[in-house]
């Protein structure tokens, strides 16, 4: 089914696409949206939702399952404590994307901002993924916990950074592979980049072959540059900060 | 009675948008008002307010001063100072409508003004130290009485209410200017009072401000010291002057003032080439307590251009787009595209790396 969202407040879009699912509609595609929030917040189940237009902050937070495809620009905290489903943007990303996240998988096609992956967990089988195409701002990964942030660097113009400062600052939890060497001075105190594994590079490969489904790059191409592996050193950072003896 | 900025304090988002058009020509408020009220949710309704530049040609040289009156005995103490300090050359109640989300507030007044002579030689200042003096003068000491802004071809529009409303209030579809700005406030320390809505000016400077300055009390002293007064108790008001300061009064090229507001680290300077190393631990030690520290981002506004601006980790939203001759700023993207649905350039700026968008043939703001 198709909505015109032109002028429409997000309330009543959202409670329209809930309808929707609640009826069992697999496809739902949201034309002439601008600045809507909250799209797919809560939203369970087998759904693919298309959004045509710039999506308001906070979407797909808490989402369960479905499958947004953004052809735009995204906002701010996308897939906000996400636990299961993808999300695919074609373009770019605002701040805090994956805040909390803890399932599912999002790629973006070209930039995000800052803090993006902050506080991202996982917990058994539920590993959360995020994938980006160009560069990320400062605070990539901060407070991480868990899951999985890479970082690609495709197609950035000459002289300009993959990613900011600060890099995994706070991080205690999962891993960020990121394509090319990042400056020892970006990196958190609280990160140190290892060798990667092949258990690694399958993980890589197989996150690097989806992002190229989508947005027409050449696995083999993208996969010719070395990836860096960067964890934490531990995971209680802040264990003895307040309570040395 | 209803507390002023200052004698409370509660425990806020904002929103901020900003378009102007680098030839100058102007354009209605309209647009400026679309933008705003597309980030509707980001606003609590206790406060919406627009700068417009380039409304009053007719008065160009003129100090057009916008005024709040709580009642008749401020107006009539107010016209008296004027009229001993100033030559008024036009003055009439600003144009307002009945809007359903307005509710009563104070006497809007604009006067056109020019300094006397006289009194520019008997205190040996510049027509803008004077009006500015004045300026503090009639908030510091007519009670009822507050300054909303008093720069020259340009206004400020606020009030308790959503941007939305605000701008239907003041009729600013009938305004034309060449930058417009807008806010939609979240108050958080401060009660929402028609005074405390942004913009926050002086002179020809307007600021609209989403964030909070934990730095107010540095700032604050150190403003002190050059003879201003901040009367509102409000951060937003502080960064204003900080502006006024280095740009109007130490004339420090833009990108300096931006160094001292939104420094970068002591780590990122000791990676610096020599030279610049150099310059910006001058502007840190001589500017410290200018540092802004805390969120923000702001858009400040001059009769020669507008500014955009990020706290240095970016702990506010700000995008940014271009579109022929007009720059676009906003809180959100989507602010932007909801007037210009298909701009030439769409970007983050970076915490502390300034949008500066100057009229053509000017340096500065």
């Amino acid at each position: 089914m198709r909505i015109d969202a032109k002028g429409m407040y997000y309330r009543q879009l959202n409670q329209l696409v809930k309808e929707a699912v609640a009826q069992g509609e697999k496809e739902i595609v949201l034309d002439n949206i601008n600045g809507q929030r909250y799209i797919g917040d809560g939203v369970r189940g087998d759904v693919r939702i298309v959004i045509n237009g710039t999506p308001g902050n906070d979407m797909a937070a808490y989402m369960d399952g479905p499958e947004l495809i953004v052809n735009a620009n995204g906002q701010d905290a996308p897939a906000n404590t996400m636990n299961d489903g993808k999300i695919v943007i074609h373009g770019s990303a605002g701040d805090t994307v994956g805040y909390a996240m803890r399932g599912g998988k999002v790629f973006v096609r070209n930039n995000v901002g800052y803090r993006v992956g902050i506080h991202m967990k996982e917990y058994q089988d539920k590993v959360p993924a995020i994938v980006v195409g160009g560069k990320a701002g400062d605070f990539f990964g901060e407070y991480m916990a868990g899951g999985i942030l890479m970082l690609l660097g495709l197609d950035l113009p000459e002289g300009q950074e993959m990613v900011g400062n600060y890099c995994g600052t706070g991080m205690h939890g999962g891993v960020m592979y990121v394509r090319g060497e990042v400056p020892e001075y970006k990196l958190g105190k609280e990160v140190k980049v290892v060798e990667m594994t092949e258990v690694d590079d399958a993980k890589v490969k197989e996150l690097v072959e989806e992002f190229c489904s989508y947005f027409g790059y050449d696995p083999a191409e993208v996969l010719a540059e070395k990836f860096y592996k960067l964890i934490p050193f531990n995971k209680r950072p802040y264990g003895n900060l307040y309570c040395t003896y | 009675m209803l507390l002023r900025e200052g004698e409370i304090r509660i425990p806020s988002g904002c929103a901020i948008s900003g378009i102007m058009n680098k030839k100058g020509q102007v354009f209605s408020g309209e647009d400026i008002i679309k933008s705003i009220a597309l980030m509707h949710d980001r606003s609590n309704g206790l406060g919406g307010g627009f700068a417009a530049y380039g409304i009053y040609p007719e008065y160009a040289e003129h100090y057009a001063f916008h005024m709040f009156y709580d009642d008749v005995t401020a107006k009539e103490d107010v016209e008296h100072f004027f009229h001993l300090n100033f030559v008024v050359d036009g003055s009439d109640r600003v144009p307002t409508r009945k809007v359903k989300g307005i509710g009563s507030g104070p006497e809007v007044w604009r006067y056109f003004v020019k300094p006397k002579e006289e009194k520019l030689s008997e205190l040996e200042l510049s027509e803008d130290d004077f009006v500015a003096r004045l300026v503090f003068e009639i908030n510091d000491t007519i009670p009822g009485a507050f300054v909303v802004s008093s720069g020259k071809n340009m206004g400020a529009f606020k009030a308790v209410g959503y941007p939305e409303d605000v701008g239907e209030y003041y009729k600013l579809e009938e305004y034309k200017a060449y930058i417009w700005t807008a806010h939609g406030r979240f108050p958080t320390n401060t009660p929402g009072w028609w005074g405390g809505a942004h913009p926050f000016t002086l002179l020809d400077w307007s600021i609209v401000h989403n964030g909070e300055i934990s730095s107010y009390g540095a700032n604050k002293r150190y403003l002190e010291m050059f003879g201003y007064k901040l009367a509102l108790q409000t951060d937003t008001e502080a960064i204003t002057y900080c502006f006024d300061l280095l740009l109007r009064q130490h004339k420090v090229p833009l990108e300096v003032a931006v160094t001292a507001l939104a420094a970068p680290f002591w780590s990122d300077i000791a990676r610096m080439p020599e030279d610049q190393r150099e310059a910006v631990t001058a502007i840190r030690n001589l500017y410290g307590p200018l540092l802004l520290n805390g969120p923000f981002s702001i858009i400040l506004g001059s009769r020669k251009g507008m500014m955009a601006l990020n706290d240095r980790v970016k702990l506010r939203s700000l995008v940014a787009a271009t579109k022929g001759d007009f720059l676009y700023v906003s809180s959100e993207e989507s602010g932007i595209r909801e007037i210009c649905p298909d701009p030439d350039t769409v970007w983050a700026p970076k915490g502390g790396e300034p949008v500066i968008g100057l009229l053509e043939g000017e340096e500065t703001l």
